[in-house]
């Protein structure tokens, strides 16, 4: 005798095969589960859009995405916002690679350059944008430069980041540092620097400068970097693959940080929680930072303002900084109405990057730098002259904001701020890192 | 299937056939899983095996330039990959001692409990069915520097609380700490089923010879839980050997790196670096110390349970 119990295996069959089937019907193939599982192509009227904007920046990118859509009704824009750094290059990479990149994406300028070198990116055609308006003309000059990777356009500019001077005016009108205007007057040259500083020391009775010293290798390098290249150096060569790093201007740089700290100017051990609170309370007149960072102290309301970083060493003016940039990743099934729609995104965004500037960034459409109301915007315009003087990372694999580059040699400098090492032993350190990089093969 | 070929002497050629029809589906059951096992774990062992004498990149189709055992001695001369293994090691020594010795005391006192067991069993397993990702964001509002329950407390208390996340010192202790909340109740909960059986009257004849509360322990409770804890110590070996989720969602590794264990330092190379090949050596290096390791446990328990 046989008996069934339970299912048979007919009954089986079948509801599998049914469920198969629903799950087919209910997921039509548009939705992202079939773009997942049978690498179907999204619905004709979406547009997915990668970015890494969080906190203030977050906040005007969704405010961005909103004018977008409620101007293009007739798209369904899917905009997905990941942790920055190296897991969203990361993620980004892989999506490419798994065949199922957005249509458009935010990419660091630096970065770009690898993404594109690495075959992750489509090239932008300038004609396409010149039927949209977005000439080479109407883009600081060098953000459009850095877009474009062996004489192609890879990337089209939203912004210029660069590493600025905020100072606070209480503390610097003690010290005597202010113009009859309230802006800080200009300082030339290292001597004239530190004498700046030793005067807000003895304003404050504390530290003349703060600035991230630990757990926040990028900012070290920021700083170590804009002196470095004031000084006309430059530290990688041939993609990555060869060290040109200055030993002198190297030691010229790293003996000023050292002398900023050794006289008590710099805060000696402060993280980026500390940054906002010492600034912020006038226990230091100076801060070397990120402009991104203006609005923790146009929200708590301390008394500051802004300008380009000094000019320490050198006569060509230059400082660290950065783009932020729109990407077409990848993706063979890309078809002219996808771009095309991609690229209106783009425009919409910079038509209104004035919210975006409001966040300390420069745009880098002209149209918008030069208006009115841009410079009007204080302090988030006072240091918009340096847009075309900033020095990006040389390209490499390993470098580019938030890289390993920028990390082995942030911390090197980190350990010269907090006193831990000296300006020679932390250049050997720097070439160790450096030489381990310049010879392992590249990936890409 | 020995005993039906031994019983009786006419049914030895059926015993035969039954034998044989056994073994076959035998193989047959398995075959799935054998199938699986090869597409899935063996056939990609290989190919990294193969991948890792190639300069193989992710975003690059095919196998790239070969580069012989330049990938292994890249490996073994690389700092932060002996200081990831570190990190992974530095996390086994920090959770499993609480993990074990905190899960004993937990069931030993649930045990003692007269009323409401069930509400402890539920509280101290209940963590660990939450997903990591849900963990972490617990423990990123815990940890929080200044404004978190983790400092605000101690402070209130008048410690001084450390820089939990924010300090290469302390971030693999918060990284543990963290790791023993959520995962203790699994422990527990082998504890648990354990003591319940250990028979009452074991009890019962050391309380006739006047053993009091903490020679009960010591000479009932521990010796005769010592299989449970080999089982648990060893479970917790190969799962610290695996930590991956919660550092990289904590942390990425970070702060300078202080946390990144070896399965990131392998991530890393692999996907965000681009180098599959150099990934490959890694992971096979690493595979070759955890067999070792396990090897050597083997070894160490038969030696032990020969003694015992």
């Amino acid at each position: 005798m046989y008996h069934h119990s339970g299912i048979r295996r007919r009954d089986l069959l079948r509801g599998t095969l049914g469920l198969g089937a629903a799950t087919l019907a209910v997921s039509g193939c548009g939705s992202p589960l079939a773009t997942g599982l049978y690498g179907a192509n999204p619905p004709g009227d979406a547009l997915t859009y990668w970015n890494l904007f969080t906190g203030g920046d977050g906040e005007r990118m969704i405010a961005l995405q909103k004018i977008y859509q409620d101007t293009h009704p007739e798209v369904r824009l899917d905009a997905v916002t990941l942790t920055w750094g190296n897991p969203y290059y990361t993620k980004l990479s892989l999506a490419v690679r798994g065949g199922v990149p957005p249509d458009i994406a935010v990419s660091h300028a630096t970065r770009m350059t690898t993404l594109a070198q690495a075959g992750l990116l489509d090239p932008i055609d300038p004609a396409a944008l010149a039927e949209l308006g977005l000439t080479a003309d109407k883009f600081s000059e060098a953000a459009w430069q850095r877009c474009h990777v062996g004489g192609a356009l890879y990337a089209v500019p939203l912004d210029t980041h660069p590493y600025v001077l905020y100072y606070h005016t209480e503390v610097c009108r003690k010290a005597g540092l202010l113009a009859a205007d309230g802006t800080l007057k200009p300082i030339a040259g290292a001597d004239d620097l530190l004498r700046a500083m030793r005067a807000i020391k003895r304003a404050t009775g504390k530290y003349a400068v703060v600035t991230a010293t630990i757990s926040d290798p990028a900012m070290c390098w920021r700083l170590f970097s804009t002196l470095y290249w004031q000084l006309g150096g430059t530290v990688l060569a041939d993609n990555g693959t060869s060290v040109v790093l200055d030993d002198d201007k190297a030691l010229t740089a790293l003996n000023f940080i050292h002398t900023m700290v050794d006289e008590g100017l710099m805060a000696p051990h402060v993280d980026d929680t500390g940054v906002p609170v010492l600034f912020s309370a006038g226990e230091a007149g100076f801060l070397f930072d990120g402009e991104w960072d203006c609005t923790v102290y146009l929200t708590n309301k301390t008394p500051f303002g802004m300008t380009g970083f000094p000019q320490v060493f050198g006569d060509r003016y230059t400082c660290q900084g950065d783009s932020h940039t729109f990407v077409l990743p990848h993706d063979p099934a890309r078809t002219p109405a996808r771009t095309a729609r991609s690229l209106e995104f783009v425009r919409t965004l910079l038509a209104h990057s004035d919210i975006w500037a409001a966040g300390g960034h420069i745009p880098a459409w002209d149209p918008i730098r030069d208006s009115a109301a841009y410079r009007a915007m204080k302090p988030q315009s006072s240091y918009a002259y340096v847009a075309d003087s900033v020095h990006y990372d040389e390209p490499a694999w390993y470098s580019g904001s938030g890289s390993s580059f920028e990390i082995f040699m942030g911390q090197a400098i980190s350990e010269v701020q907090q006193g831990g090492m000296t300006p020679r032993a932390a250049l050997a350190e720097m070439r160790r890192n450096l030489d381990t990089f310049a010879k392992t093969p590249s990936p890409i | 299937m020995a005993l039906s070929t031994t019983a009786a002497p006419p049914t030895i050629i059926r015993g035969d056939a039954d034998a044989r029809h056994g073994r076959r589906s035998g193989v047959f059951l398995s075959l799935p899983f054998l199938v699986f096992y090869a597409l899935f774990l063996l056939g990609p062992l290989a190919y990294g095996a193969v991948m890792s004498l190639f300069n193989t990149s992710i975003v690059r189709p095919g196998l790239g330039s070969a580069r012989g055992l330049g990938n292994y001695a890249e490996v073994l001369r690389s700092g932060d990959f002996w200081s990831s293994m570190w990190h992974t090691v530095q996390f086994t020594l920090y959770t499993t001692p609480p993990l074990v010795v905190i899960a004993l005391l937990l069931a030993m006192l649930t045990e003692r409990v007269r009323r409401g067991k069930w509400f402890y069993r539920f509280v101290f397993f209940a963590p660990y069915v939450i997903p990591s990702a849900s963990v972490v964001l617990i423990f990123t509002l815990v940890f929080a520097a200044q404004v978190g329950p983790a400092t605000t407390w101690l402070t209130a208390i008048g410690i001084d609380a450390p820089n939990w996340l924010g300090s290469p010192g302390w971030a693999m202790i918060s990284v543990a700490l963290l790791t023993l909340w959520w995962t203790l109740g699994f422990n527990y909960v082998l504890y648990l089923a354990a003591l319940q059986d250990i028979p009452r009257d074991i009890y019962d004849a050391a309380a006739v010879d006047g053993a009091r509360g903490l020679a009960t322990i010591r000479h009932i409770i521990v010796p005769l839980l010592g299989r449970t804890t080999l089982l648990v110590i060893a479970l917790q070996v190969v799962a610290s050997l695996k930590v991956f989720d919660q550092i990289y969602l904590l942390l990425y590794g970070g702060p300078n790196f202080a946390t990144r264990p070896a399965l990131e330092y392998i991530f890393d190379s692999g996907f965000t670096d681009y180098r599959a090949g150099y990934a490959d050596a890694a992971s096979l290096v690493y595979l070759v110390v955890i067999l070792a390791v396990s090897s050597l446990w083997l070894v160490a328990g038969r030696i032990a349970g020969r003694k015992g």
